[in-house]
């Protein structure tokens, strides 16, 4: 198991730093900024050597780190490195230096709690605030019995949830987020379709309340089997630890005592009949050596009531471009030399637009003519109130025993960043 | 946010200690609400963060423990946890407050105080740690209970015998029948710690207990539920239902949304399989498990790639999960390079008649990036998809040799060392190439894109007009070449010389070559190899001719398929880093893991219960094999046959599509267990198994960079 944590700057500084084992020393800090932090090609995110192991994770320029000398369980050694992760941003708002530095006593804390002789524990963000929190006093002075509440819960069968929860509104909202990933190839064929959606969900709810959740959704196991016309296939979900998987297994239904505040309920995987919110459609020429045309139109592909917001096309260079010449209806577009590529943001698209780009990008001739890579146009986008799956929330239940109305809330969102790719 | 108040930054300041023993000591004086031994504490652990050794303030800082703080109490804690085991004479002054804190009314506290002591192994302190470890594993408060399992196994590392005097491993045995779920995960967490030990106690399930704890699974946290699920490898079934009732019950984590317990689970089900006999369980189970395992791709990079190194172990071993799922497989522009590798070596398996066309596609985009290595897989790989499927050879010849037209070195380099091996594949039908490979022999300077090279003007001199001038060139700096690439000019002039035996200059030139092998270089192989064929060419150039240009064997890609001996047992370690390393843990962990896995895993797969030790009718598949195939009984071993014929069932039968459930079959596994017994060591071959992912492998140091990690 984990021997040791810590976390680096990006000067391979340590920041944290924790031995969970006597196998290790804390010299081996050094070892790790040697090998990864001042290497510039660092190829695998495990590093062995000898027996020793450094899993790493980067996030804002730090190293969160974790070393074993066993053949550890290595999903869940990085699966403890982004729980850490998630625990610091919902203690401090963001991980980076600053935030790291400025609270690294209740980092001590915290890794002590969530982490012991290098076995991860309880690491729920909403039951280790109530008993290590940032205001010192309130540690102090926790009575014993308000410990062994805390301590019950912290090894219970719901220990994502404090029993005490009071709100005089009743309220659950329920996002549903999906990510599209796409990849075009350039004759205009779909290569990879699909979508990474999950279910977020903001629960402020009083009690222990019970709750029932439903989709449009028919998890297929065998792809041979097809079924009703308006149930969308799902080809795999996965759920927050506080769904019984028994009970969906065998009934399909999805209960669950939800975590006080925000969590993933889900997250699920759709490969059929996804529908393709913008089609882009790219013609690049090279005019000899010395110029490239660009015409690129968007189209969308959703009622005209919606609109997509935020569109972001990177639409790439020659690494020899000199200038670009942009003319675009609708958004703006400027060339970006650091980056090799023209950025073009439009801040919205209704629904049934259409817009378009042309560009002129002026090449200097150079001695070795290197053949151009063509990396693909990424477009960044939301939609709002759309599913690229087609999947909807059929309903959402909750019983709770003094039997209050609550207010339920839903919220589609498509969305691509990165993911989103048409070749050309 | 409440945490954004603390501004702690400005602690991270290089101090000295006499400085801290001055401010901690004015600090005892006027220090209302313990503010100012606070600040100086939380400088002395920024100070330890930064690697500055702050031991000698032991005696100033366990001075504080007496202040009814529990941030500071906390604070000085980790200081002992430090520090604690090098001051072994003055530890011994903070006992009274550790038992103190043992007997607290707070069980956080009491907990605190145990896994205090616990992290700091000086004998004095084990000692003391006795009796409240002891009442602490009865403690009505679960907590505490969970945090005394975890000790019992810290103490343990420290002192095993003397924890075993005590009778702890008993009491934490008790534990695995604990009420609280999260007490029976830590419990089952320390069990496999001490078992994993070579001097360890060891630690079995059966059934019964093997049920109470699956049980405990729906009630655990996500890491209880991976601990719980990891231990089920220790529980060897009896009987095909047992194990498939027990696969019935752990499928349904596969939906889990840690991707360690899904990958866990998933290994528990693979190990379970070797035990089952229902067919159409199994087929479901490996349906189940892919899209769990497709949808790990949407995690963060890290997890992405320990799935893609597992998911290549599995689908040699259980064809029939993803089979139809290469495009999930195919690589964004913007994965990280280490997933982009992974997901490459997962689309050539997965490649087949049907899909070849797109694979290749893939192929060709990624022949075009930047990142040097990527690239010359990608190219490998086409050369290797022209290998396996043979409809797609064309296409993918015609796409190597458009890569040859870009002149980029190390993609022509990458394209002929393929384009050799396409050649002995299917010999006679792209020889039409050579004149353009030739036209590039000045691209070449690494030696194995050379060798090739070489090999290709030696076997097919009779075809290539001018071989006699090239030979001629590539001998030039025959003495500065590197071995590889002399043998094969050794080799290639012979074949030449063969070939066009009445032309002088070949004489002329393979005599030369002869004379520097035998007489100018130390290399003893190269040395060897140019006497051999130097009196073969003199007694009998007939002869020479049948033996230097013999049929040779088909290539296959057989070669790239690992033993199933050795995939069964890399499975068991589905998730981990050997998994990830393609090898078995103890090939490059130092230590008490290494026997300790072996024992666990033979004993799980090589137990011949009775019933299905009996051959004939009603010999099973799975147990019957699985045993045999990795622990060979020594009667097996000696009948063993290694003739080729035993060797191709190796590799031509495919697990997966083996309908019908015949005697034959049987046969043929068990002809297949013993062809792999005679191999010693069957992980031998694992390192070329993979064309070598350099970004792959452990690197293995030697023990004085060893010494250096400790």
């Amino acid at each position: 198991m984990i021997s040791a944590f810590f976390i680096f700057n990006q000067k391979g500084e340590v920041l944290i730093s924790r031995l969970y084992r006597t196998d290790l020393k804390r010299s081996i800090a050094d070892v790790f900024r040697i090998q990864v932090v001042s290497n510039s090609d660092v190829r695998s995110p495990i590093i062995t050597l000898g027996s020793t192991s450094f899993f790493h994770v980067r996030i804002n320029n730090l190293y969160i780190v974790a070393v074993t000398k066993c053949n550890a369980n290595a999903a869940l050694v990085f699966e403890f490195c982004y729980r850490f992760i998630s625990i610091a941003k919902s203690y401090f708002g963001k991980v980076d230096e600053e935030a790291v530095k400025n609270n690294f006593v209740l980092i001590y804390e915290l890794v002590d709690e969530i982490c012991d002789f290098g076995y991860p524990q309880n690491s729920e963000a909403d039951t280790l605030k109530s008993y290590i929190t940032t205001e010192s006093v309130m540690s102090t002075n926790i009575a014993p019995e308000e410990s062994s509440r805390i301590t019950v819960q912290a090894t219970g069968a719901t220990s994502w949830r404090r029993g005490d929860v009071k709100y005089k509104k009743n309220e659950a909202f329920v996002d549903v987020v999906e990510n599209v990933n796409l990849s075009m190839s350039a004759k205009g064929t779909t290569l990879r379709a699909d979508v990474d959606g999950h279910i977020q969900m903001r629960a402020y709810l009083s009690g222990t309340p019970e709750c029932k959740f439903g989709l449009n959704d028919k998890l297929v196991i065998d792809k041979n089997e097809r079924g009703t016309a308006d149930a969308v296939e799902l080809d795999d979900c996965r759920f927050h630890q506080c769904v019984r998987l028994n009970e969906f297994d065998s009934t399909r239904t999805i209960s669950f005592i939800p975590p006080d505040g925000e969590f993933e309920l889900m997250r699920y995987r759709a490969t059929s009949n996804v529908k393709l919110p913008l089609k882009v459609i790219p013609s690049v020429t090279e005019i000899g050596t010395t110029q490239v045309q660009y015409v690129v139109t968007i189209k969308t592909n959703f009622s005209n009531k919606l609109s997509a917001t935020n569109v972001i096309l990177k639409i790439p260079t020659p690494l020899n471009t000199t200038s670009v010449d942009c003319k675009v209806a609708s958004g703006k577009a400027k060339y970006v030399p650091a980056e090799n590529v023209v950025i073009w943001k439009i801040p919205r698209i209704q629904g049934g637009q259409e817009v378009t780009f042309s560009a002129h990008a002026a090449l200097t001739s150079t001695t070795t003519r290197q053949v151009w890579a063509r990396p693909p146009i990424d477009v960044d986008f939301q939609v709002l109130m759309f599913t690229a799956s087609g999947l909807i929330v059929r309903f959402l239940k909750v019983f709770e025993k003094s039997n209050y109305q609550s207010i339920k809330w839903v919220r589609y969102l498509t969305k691509a960043s990165g993911s989103y790719q048409i070749r050309f | 946010m409440s945490g954004q108040g603390a501004q702690d930054a400005k602690f991270f300041q290089r101090g000295k200690i006499q400085e801290f023993r001055a401010e901690l000591q004015a600090a005892e004086s006027k220090d209302k609400k313990f503010t100012k031994r606070k600040t100086v504490l939380k400088k002395i652990v920024a100070n330890i963060t930064m690697g500055n050794d702050m031991s000698p303030l032991f005696g100033d800082v366990i001075q504080c423990l007496g202040i009814p703080s529990l941030e500071i109490k906390k604070m000085v804690y980790l200081f002992l946890v430090c520090y604690g085991r090098s001051k072994a004479d003055q530890i011994r002054a903070v006992m009274p407050n550790f038992l103190q804190d043992c007997e607290d009314r707070n069980p956080l506290i009491r907990a605190l105080a145990i896994r205090t002591m616990s992290y700091i192994p000086a004998p004095i302190v084990v000692e003391e740690l006795e009796d409240p470890l002891r009442h602490a594993l009865k403690d009505r408060d679960p907590y505490v209970r969970k945090t005394a399992a975890i000790c019992v196994a810290k103490l343990y590392n420290a002192d095993p015998r003397k924890c075993e005097r005590n009778g702890f491993v008993e009491l934490l045995r008790d534990l695995l029948l604990d009420t609280n779920a999260t007490v029976v995960a830590n419990a089952v967490a320390a069990l496999t710690e001490i078992g994993d030990r070579q001097d360890g106690v060891i630690f079995k399930l059966n059934l019964t207990v093997a049920n109470k704890l699956l049980a405990a699974v729906g009630e655990s946290s996500e890491w209880g539920q991976i601990y719980i699920l990891d231990s089920l490898l220790r529980y060897v079934p009896e009987k095909h239902e047992d194990a498939e009732l027990m696969a019935e019950r752990v499928i349904v984590q596969l939906q889990h949304a840690n991707s360690a317990v899904v990958l866990t689970t998933i290994k528990v089900l693979l190990y379970l399989m070797n035990y089952m006999e229902n067919r159409r369980l199994m087929d479901y189970i490996c349906k189940k498990m892919g899209p769990p395992l497709v949808t790990l791709l949407s995690s963060g990079p890290e997890v992405q790639y320990v799935a893609l190194r597992n998911i290549l172990l599995i689908i040699q071993r259980r064809p029939q999960v993803l089979k139809n799922d290469v495009k999930v497989f195919f690589c964004k522009y913007n994965d990280p390079i280490y997933v982009k590798l992974a997901k490459l070596e997962i689309m050539y398996r997965l490649a087949r008649e049907e899909n070849a066309r797109e694979v290749l596609a893939e192929l060709q985009e990624y022949a075009s990036e930047v990142d040097v290595d990527f690239v010359r897989k990608a190219v490998r790989s086409i050369g290797r998809l022209a290998i396996k499927v043979q409809p797609a050879a064309d296409d993918c010849i015609k796409a190597l040799l458009e890569l040859i037209e870009t002149k980029v070195t190390y993609v022509v380099q990458e394209a002929v060392i393929v384009i050799k091996d396409v050649f002995r594949r299917y010999p006679g039908r792209y020889e039409g190439i050579i004149p353009t490979l030739c036209a590039n022999l000045d691209a070449l300077d690494e030696p194995e894109s050379k060798a090739a090279m070489i090999w290709i003007v030696g076997q097919f001199a009779d075809r290539i007009e001018n071989a006699d001038e090239l030979m001629d060139d590539l001998t030039y700096t025959f003495l500065e070449e590197p071995t590889e690439v002399q043998l094969a000019l050794l080799s290639a002039s012979v074949k030449l010389f063969i070939y066009k035996s009445h032309s002088d200059t070949t004489k002329a030139l393979v005599h030369k070559v002869l004379k520097w092998a035998t007489e100018e270089v130390d290399n003893p192989d190269l040395r060897d190899r140019g006497f051999m064929y130097w009196r073969l060419l003199a007694l009998s150039p007939a002869a020479a001719s049948e033996v230097v240009l013999a049929e040779k064997p088909a290539i296959t890609t057989d070669a790239d398929r690992m033993d199933r001996g050795a995939l069964d047992q890399l499975l068991l370690h589905t998730g981990t880093l050997g998994s990830i390393y393609h090898k078995n843990p103890e090939t490059f962990i130092r230590g008490a893991t290494a026997s300790a896995c072996r024992a666990r895993s033979t004993r799980a797969l090589s137990t011949p219960h009775p019933p299905y030790c009996l051959p004939g009718k009603t010999a099973r598949r799975s147990p019957a094999d699985a045993g045999a195939a990795l622990a060979p009984s020594a009667s097996q071993a000696s009948t063993a046959s290694t003739s080729p014929a035993t060797q191709d069932l190796l590799g031509g039968e495919d697990d997966g599509e083996g309908e019908a459930e015949t005697e034959d079959h049987d046969h043929e596994d068990l002809a297949r267990a013993q062809a792999v017994a005679p191999a010693s060591d069957p992980y031998a071959a694992l390192d070329n198994a993979f064309g070598g992912h350099i970004a792959d492998a452990p690197q293995h140091n030697g023990d004085a960079n060893d010494d250096l990690l400790f």
